[in-house]
């Protein structure tokens, strides 16, 4: 009887350390493909390594998961990768430097180009009410 | 003429012309590393091809690039499926040679290739004068911020990384910068 209870006692630890294990492998597995989907392939067009079959790029995510599972923190691992590849490895740019001018520039040529259609509509329409007045 | 307009015109040309031109004179294929100037990154790589050189190392050995401290070192990035690494092997096996026991050392990496693949395409290539090392997983490759090969890094004697190409070397560029860093350091 107290072999039967020690067995089932002994599985049910077992199972919860399996269950704790998967839940942490899944949750790494979630970080790793969120980093690594921030992350350019170096040999492909326009991917990220998460989605890249590349040889390379499967290494760059077990570089990543390897990086993010022995404590480092997403920003790290990604700094890391700049330090090696530059700023072109990031899919999206950091708005720091040079790159605020990314930014920037899209919202300066709206801004810019509606400031110019105010500025011409008002114009023909005066031009155009000087017209039509007798 | 209408010179306020052409001025307009002038005005929003320039600047296109200019973005165009600095586009088209770059090699799109190409990432600038962030690494010259920056210490080289370490690396301890198992020996799979000993090279021809008198202090040549034995197969299974490791080479510690911290061991080269004090020495110019040159790391090539090369593979057996990589047709522009035919093109620079025999520079890069000459110039070994030459510099050999002068504080030059060169160390060949395989690059996603299988060592008896690399083996063999040494033996095709009629042997290779300097060490050839493994890296598994690529992931020594990973930090040197490899995409391709061949590539090249020339290492200073103080550990930094004093110059990087990408493509096939030639004898003249080695010379030029291994005599420089011999020179200046």
């Amino acid at each position: 009887m107290i072999i039967a209870i020690r067995t089932i006692v002994v599985a049910l630890l077992l199972s919860a350390t399996r269950t704790e294990a998967q839940a942490t492998d899944s949750a790494l597995d979630a970080q790793t493909a969120a980093v690594a989907a921030t992350l350019r392939c170096p040999v492909c067009q326009g991917e990220s390594i998460q989605d890249s079959p590349s040889e390379l790029a499967q290494q760059m995510r077990a570089v990543v998961r390897d990086r993010l599972r022995s404590g480092q923190t997403p920003d790290q691992v990604k700094s890391y990768f700049v330090s090696r590849y530059g700023e072109w490895i990031l899919l999206e740019p950091r708005m720091k430097g040079l790159n605020v001018a990314l930014y920037a520039l899209p919202v300066v040529l709206i801004a810019g180009g509606l400031v110019l259609i105010i500025f011409l509509v008002r114009k023909w329409t005066r031009a155009s009410g000087s017209e039509a007045a007798p | 003429m209408n010179w306020k307009r052409a001025a307009i015109a002038v005005m929003a040309a320039v600047p296109l012309v200019a973005l165009f031109a600095f586009g088209f004179t770059r090699n799109p294929a190409e990432i600038p590393s962030p690494l010259p100037g920056h210490q080289a990154p370490r690396f301890a790589l198992a020996v799979f091809s000993p090279g021809t050189g008198s202090n040549s190392p034995s197969v299974g050995d490791s080479i510690h690039l911290s061991k080269f401290a004090g020495k110019v070192v040159v790391v090539n990035f090369f593979a057996s499926w990589c047709l522009p690494c035919r093109a620079e092997h025999a520079a890069l096996s000459q110039a070994a040679t030459k510099y050999a026991g002068s504080g030059v050392e060169f160390i060949g990496i395989l690059y996603n290739d299988q060592p008896a693949a690399g083996l063999q395409w040494i033996e095709e290539m009629g042997g290779m004068t300097y060490p050839a090392v493994l890296d598994k997983e690529s992931r020594t490759a990973i930090d040197y911020g490899i995409y391709g090969v061949p590539e090249t890094f020339i290492i200073d004697t103080r550990g930094r990384v004093a110059h990087k190409d990408l493509g096939p070397v030639t004898e003249s560029l080695l010379s030029r910068v291994l005599d420089s860093l011999r020179v200046t350091n």
